[in-house]
């Protein structure tokens, strides 16, 4: 049996294939023991005003150590490119990294990509130096631009962020795994394990969600759940399944019967 | 002078940095990020910037998110 190689994004290496959110959680701490039990190794955070009432509130990076996990900014709630902007080099000066997650929606009912303005900040992006993985819906024509405009990952989304109706669009996922050289990672619509399994089945190269863990009624064992999923996925994938048969076939030795 | 840090109005003393006037709010600088009117301020030249009437600030940090 081969080894699996480890995901690799802009050249760093990553041994889980989860990624998971750091938003709806209760609190911090449940958290940061979600993410122990999830296994990952990058969280995507938000940017966001200080409270200037109350400055010294208790921070994310309190109860999760930027030195130990790798921090994904990411642009949610951002609808144009120059938000997005603007949150990015704010992200980059805060934290010093250039690893960033671009996503610009279009509307808040579906909060679905706009990708016009994704591609626009994109290109943008790529040109000030930044290492960008591009949250995407699951057109592959959309998708190779992003990677031929100097993406680090294409990200789509399997069903509509917090929706939790798992992968829709398994054909579409296929494609882009298939075409893409950088990796592939489904964002957004897993709601529970076999849905994490089942992208990973596809081929895709990871997993990034947050609604799944964080709103399950016990998100710490969702998050192992989650974990076991992954690899599941994973190890499916690199295996290889059997052929789909219309009709029964024995396990047993017909010779030798009774 | 009268500042618009992150969306409100704030009063500054006269010759304010920006230094000051993340101590005068009770920031930790640690991991946060300042945008002072739309452009980023680099941590370190927040005590050389001279603040101005109608500065407009944005004071960030990370939080959790999806």
């Amino acid at each position: 049996m081969e080894s699996d190689s480890p995901l690799t994004i802009a050249g760093k290496s990553y041994n889980s294939r989860l990624i998971i959110g750091t938003g709806k959680y209760k609190t911090y701490a449940e958290n940061a023991a979600a993410l122990e039990a999830s296994g990952a190794e990058i969280v995507t955070v938000a940017v966001r005003r200080v409270n200037l009432s109350d400055p010294s509130k208790e921070r994310l990076t309190d109860h999760i150590d930027p030195k130990k996990v790798t921090f994904l900014p990411n642009t949610a709630g951002c609808y144009t490119a120059d938000d997005a902007l603007r949150t990015l080099r704010l992200a980059r000066e805060a934290g010093d990294w250039k690893l960033v997650k671009l996503e610009v929606l279009a509307d808040q009912k579906t909060l679905y990509p706009d990708m016009e303005e994704t591609l626009r900040a994109a290109k943008i992006l790529v040109a000030e130096g930044f290492e960008v993985m591009v949250y995407c819906s699951d057109d592959p024509v959309y998708a190779k631009k992003l990677e031929d405009a100097g993406c680090v990952a294409i990200m789509p989304l399997g069903s509509l962020i917090g929706s939790g109706l798992g992968v829709q669009n398994p054909v579409n996922i296929r494609l882009i795994v298939e075409q893409t050289r950088v990796p592939v990672i489904v964002d957004a619509g897993v709601g529970t394990a076999s849905d994490a399994t089942v992208a990973m089945e596809l081929g895709v190269d990871g997993v990034l969600m947050n609604t799944a863990i964080a709103e399950a009624k016990d998100p710490i064992r969702m998050a192992r759940a989650m974990k076991h999923a992954v690899i599941a996925g994973r190890e499916a994938y690199l295996a290889g399944r059997m052929g789909k048969k219309k009709y029964a076939d024995p396990s047993s030795p017909l010779g030798g019967l009774i | 002078m009268r500042l618009t840090v992150n969306g409100e109005t704030r009063e500054a003393p006269d010759q304010a940095t920006l230094a000051d006037l993340l101590a005068s709010l009770g920031i930790d600088g640690r991991r946060v990020a300042v945008e002072h009117n739309r452009e980023i301020a680099p941590k370190s030249r927040w005590s050389e910037i001279a603040l101005e009437d109608g500065d407009q600030l944005e004071i960030v940090q990370f939080v959790g998110g999806g």
